[in-house]
């Protein structure tokens, strides 16, 4: 058993190291692409099993967004992030369960190398995902607020002249504030990255110790987590985005 | 003792220690749950996928001590 953090290294362009996770996070993304432009070119009124399943998607989709937004403005805007999120992570993690991946190795000076690596067990990978998500919520909350009101957030001095006593629990309450915000970065990122790496290693663990029959409930669990984390991601970003585009309403 | 047991024992003892909290709150939220889906069965569809994603926001403490360890171990 050779298990490592990092992805492994296949080969370079130029100075660039290609890994294994990068690569195919590059095809299943090609393949994304392919699949729906071809599903966007046949559309047709009386639609086949393909379209069939696209439209049950970004329908229950679009109608679970609505649902935490309450804005049909809004959602028209945020629904394509959040269902390309949606589809890419779950895709991702669903294709490490096809069987016999993990024997295609590639022989190198260095010593064997796996092809194949679950893509989102690779941290680079979702830190740029989670990435995406502050760098937005962030915008967005200072298009909403104004750059004065979003630094007023953190760096509260409203009540000096009006109650000076309240002072420090304001910069304290702000501080917090500011922790949160880069917290955020390690929650969002952790999860996703500990549920799916776990998941590999818990499954090589079990294949190497039992080989029949044991690993199936594991197999299982794979399933599940692929799914509901791919759900909690994009979920966690939708509900990120929409509460940092409301305007605080408490001072009234 | 050397290092490398102390690396062992540390990676035991965080995620040993880290389950503790993820595991009394995802029992709390399934115990909730399921005796509202008792008493509403037909509010189940609505309930499960919202139980779904505050276990996996409650587990997050539980992956950080799993990740930790694993970086101790593998890293």
């Amino acid at each position: 058993m050779n298990i490592s953090l990092s992805p492994e290294i296949l080969f370079y362009i130029g100075i660039f190291p290609v890994t294994n996770a990068f690569f195919w996070s590059i095809m299943l993304s090609l393949f994304l692409i392919l699949l729906t432009l071809y599903i966007n070119k046949r559309l047709k009124q009386i639609p086949g099993k393909l379209q069939n399943i696209a439209e049950i998607v970004v329908e229950s989709g679009m109608s679970f967004v609505d649902s935490i937004t309450n804005d049909k403005k809004k959602t028209k805007r945020l629904f394509p992030l959040i269902i390309t999120m949606f589809i890419f992570i779950t895709v991702a993690n669903l294709i490490t369960i096809i069987p016999g991946q993990a024997a295609i190795t590639l022989h190198k000076s260095e010593g064997v190398v796996p092809l194949f690596r679950a893509i989102m067990s690779d941290y680079s990978m979702v830190f740029v995902l989670t990435m995406v998500t502050i760098i937005i919520v962030q915008v967005v909350a200072i298009i909403v607020n104004g750059p004065f009101g979003y630094l007023g957030k953190f760096f509260n001095f409203k009540n000096i002249f009006k109650n000076p006593k309240s002072l420090p629990l304001d910069l304290f309450l702000g501080f917090m504030d500011l922790v949160g915000e880069i917290s955020k970065i390690l929650s969002l990122s952790f999860r996703l990255f500990g549920n799916i790496f776990a998941g590999e290693v818990l499954t090589a663990v079990m294949l190497f110790l039992l080989p029949f029959f044991a690993p199936l409930p594991f197999l299982f669990l794979t399933i599940l987590t692929a799914v509901v984390q791919a759900f909690v991601f994009s979920m966690l970003t939708l509900v990120f985005i929409s509460m940092a585009s409301e305007i605080d309403q408490v001072e009234i | 003792m050397d290092v490398e047991t102390f690396k062992f024992l540390a990676a035991g003892l965080s995620m040993g220690l880290g389950a503790i909290g993820p595991g009394i709150g995802e029992g709390l939220i399934a115990s909730k749950a399921l005796s509202a889906i008792g008493r509403n069965p037909e509010a189940a569809n609505k309930i499960m996928p919202m139980m779904f994603v505050s276990m996996a926001i409650t587990e997050s403490t539980g992956i950080y001590a799993l990740v930790v360890s694993l970086i101790i171990l593998f890293g």
